[in-house]
């Protein structure tokens, strides 16, 4: 499913080149749930981009099913977003005028699919999510928790292969935390690879694999029982 | 290709965004709606001092007799100057430069013109047959006065069409030519009907052969006035034809040159240049006026859909991040871009065009603006000018953006 080989990735501001991923080897297959650790600054997040095809990376190589995620067109790279892909962020990033459910369905607008469907099927996932209720709303009326949510249907309606998530429960409580852990091992149930970047043990404690960076290079990659 | 789901999603997004959406259309509107008031006040004003020369011919100098105002060889001041004929044939045999010239007389007749039942007032205005040419009047059926009419002292009209509308009614009107009318009682043989875009009662007039009417009516040779045409003289060559008849004039009856007020000469050739070069700069200021007025509506819109992209990156990386192509965010701004000030425009225009309406029928008829409309070319080419100007400075903005990594355009708050 992913494939990383010797991968590297730096920052440049100015006349500095910071080295932020040191070239990392990794397989994720279909179906796994996993969640990437690691302290601040170590490049978790750098890494989670460079899978979601939002940053280039310099060297090595990413293969994503099997295709070679380099050099690519911005709208071959919109086709793999839109397909493959889901992106949960930190920071939810909805689109502030428009309600939730439009937030939800926009992805469906991307793949062409008319209005009254992709408001039906964004109804479902809302629903899913238990926050049907505030379809209406716009996200300056919802709550961190619910605004995570929303994201989180977003990044599910499209049906991707994939869903990234970057610490997706780092601005909610510890309850509502869990029960979004609970969602998304429900998703991966499914069949959907997970990835979550996170900084919280029993986050972790929660998947099947637990991958700790360290300065940008992989320090270990444990496989959990659960 | 009208892809319906796209142009949803712009209006969504233009209904949700009010602010953003009324600056930029207020910016192209009010551009818009400031050149078509600038455009057709210029023209109002040129059209009503265009028709104020209306109904004469722009070469022709109109010597009328006054009273002296200065004493002058042993005269006192106050000295009514009369014409004759024979000023007339003077004039006509010695200036050099004469087109056309007529004679004419102001002297009140019993001015009841009837045709069977019908009568009415009208003005009775005795000349040569010149005179239609310096009064510039359309034929509209038969002719005008001719040298014969005048040489026998023939009993012959030209009317005008406001005299044959109410003198002939119904089944005669389109016989009034060669029908006899009463003019102070006396029958005429109507010849012509003429229409004049002259001031009112000058449409009203009948014109009759100008020795009968000394004949008839008058009993003696006094005329009133004598105007002629300069063919294409220049300014100067006409001035200098004014000088040399008001130097006759002042010789033969005995005033001072410097007197204006003893014989008038309006020379409308000098009248005529100077308004007209007057709204030559008029123009030429409105132009400036309208031009920088759609600079400022260029800078406004521009300005402002640069502010709208920049405030939109966030949004893009968000669109993009969820799958957007670059195609599809930029050809949605550009449309939605044109929309709006494509739309302000039209609104400006509408408004612009409204209120000039408006003034033309709300006040009351001014002689000196009349029929105020803006260049409808102009006015478009203007809403495109900014239509063009706005989208591209929209659309630089928009390609950096949809062409970014998603994460640089997130990045930005
Ligand atoms: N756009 C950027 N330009 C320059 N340096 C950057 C940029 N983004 C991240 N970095 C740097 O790269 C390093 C890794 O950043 P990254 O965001 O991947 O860390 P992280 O592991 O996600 O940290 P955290 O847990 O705090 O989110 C950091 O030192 C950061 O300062
Ligand atoms: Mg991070």
């Amino acid at each position: 499913m992913i494939e990383l080989k010797g991968l590297h990735k730096s920052y440049i501001t100015g006349n500095n080149k910071l080295h932020v991923l040191k070239g990392l080897d990794l397989i994720i297959e279909q179906g796994e749930l996993v969640s990437v650790m690691g302290s601040s600054g170590s490049g978790k997040s750098t890494l989670l981009n460079v899978l979601g095809i939002l940053d280039s990376y310099d060297n090595g190589s990413y293969k994503l099913n099997n295709t070679l995620m380099s050099n690519l067109t911005e709208k071959k790279a919109a086709h793999f977003r839109n397909n493959m892909i889901g992106f949960v962020f930190q920071s939810f990033n909805l689109i502030s005028f428009k309600n939730a459910m439009e937030n939800v369905a926009l992805p469906l607008y991307y793949q062409r699919v008319g209005r009254k469907t992709r408001n039906k099927i964004a109804m479902e996932y809302l629903d899913k999510m238990g926050i049907k209720d505030w379809a209406e709303h716009m996200p300056n009326e919802l709550s961190g928790g619910q605004k995570q949510r929303v994201a989180i249907a977003r990044a599910m309606i499209s049906k991707p292969k994939v869903i990234l998530a970057d610490e997706p429960t780092g601005a909610l409580d510890s309850t509502t935390s869990l029960e979004v852990m609970d969602l998304f091992r429900e998703i991966n149930k499914s069949g959907i690879t997970m990835i979550i970047v996170t900084h919280e043990r029993d986050i972790s404690e929660k998947t099947n694999r637990i991958i700790q960076l360290k300065d940008g290079i992989i320090e270990s990659d444990l496989i959990s029982k659960n | 290709m009208f892809d319906l789901d796209k142009w949803q999603e712009i209006f969504s997004t233009i209904k949700k965004n009010r602010l953003r959406t009324f600056l930029t259309g207020f910016s192209v509107a009010w551009g818009i709606f400031m050149l078509i008031i600038l455009l057709g006040s210029g023209r109002g004003l040129e059209n009503g001092v265009r028709n104020q020369f209306k109904g004469s011919v722009n070469n022709g100098i109109w010597i009328s007799s006054g009273r002296t105002t200065m004493a002058y060889q042993g005269f006192k001041p106050g000295r009514d100057i009369k014409f004759t004929n024979e000023d007339y044939e003077r004039v006509k045999e010695t200036i050099d430069g004469i087109d056309v010239i007529s004679a004419r007389s102001m002297i009140n007749i019993n001015n009841t013109i009837s045709y069977k039942n019908e009568y009415g007032n009208f003005t009775i205005s005795p000349c040569h047959p010149g005179y239609a040419i310096i009064k510039d009047v359309k034929i509209e059926e038969g002719r005008f006065l001719n040298d014969i009419d005048l040489q026998k002292y023939r009993k012959v009209v030209a009317i005008s069409t406001i005299v044959r509308d109410a003198l002939f009614k119904n089944g005669d009107k389109k016989k009034a030519v060669g029908k006899y009318i009463k003019i102070s009682g006396v029958p005429f043989k109507v010849v012509g009907v003429f229409s004049d875009e002259g001031l009112e009662d000058e449409q009203r007039r009948v014109y009759i052969p100008i020795y009968t009417a000394q004949r008839v009516f008058f009993g003696s040779n006094e005329i009133d006035q004598v105007s002629l045409t300069t063919g294409d003289k220049t300014i100067d060559e006409v001035d200098a034809m004014v000088e040399q008849i008001r130097k006759q004039f002042s010789a033969i009856h005995k005033f001072d040159v410097e007197d204006h007020r003893a014989i008038s000469i309006w020379n409308k050739a000098q009248d005529f240049k100077r308004t007209m070069d007057l709204f030559a700069g008029i123009r030429l200021f409105v132009w400036i006026v309208g031009i920088g007025t759609i600079i400022a509506g260029i800078v406004g819109v521009s300005n402002i859909m640069i502010i709208v992209v920049k405030e939109r990156t966030k949004e893009i990386g968000i669109r993009k991040a969820i799958g957007a192509t670059p195609y599809s965010i930029v050809s949605t701004i550009i449309a939605e871009s044109i929309l709006i000030t494509a739309f302000a425009g039209y609104v400006g225009l509408i408004l612009g065009i409204g209120l000039l309406e408006l003034i033309s029928k709300a006040l009351p008829p001014i002689e000196f603006f009349v029929n105020p409309e803006a260049d409808l070319r102009v006015a478009v080419s203007a809403t495109i000018l900014l239509v063009v100007s706005g989208t591209l400075a929209g659309l630089f903005p928009a390609l950096k953006a949809a062409g970014i990594r998603p994460i640089e355009a997130l990045r930005d708050e």
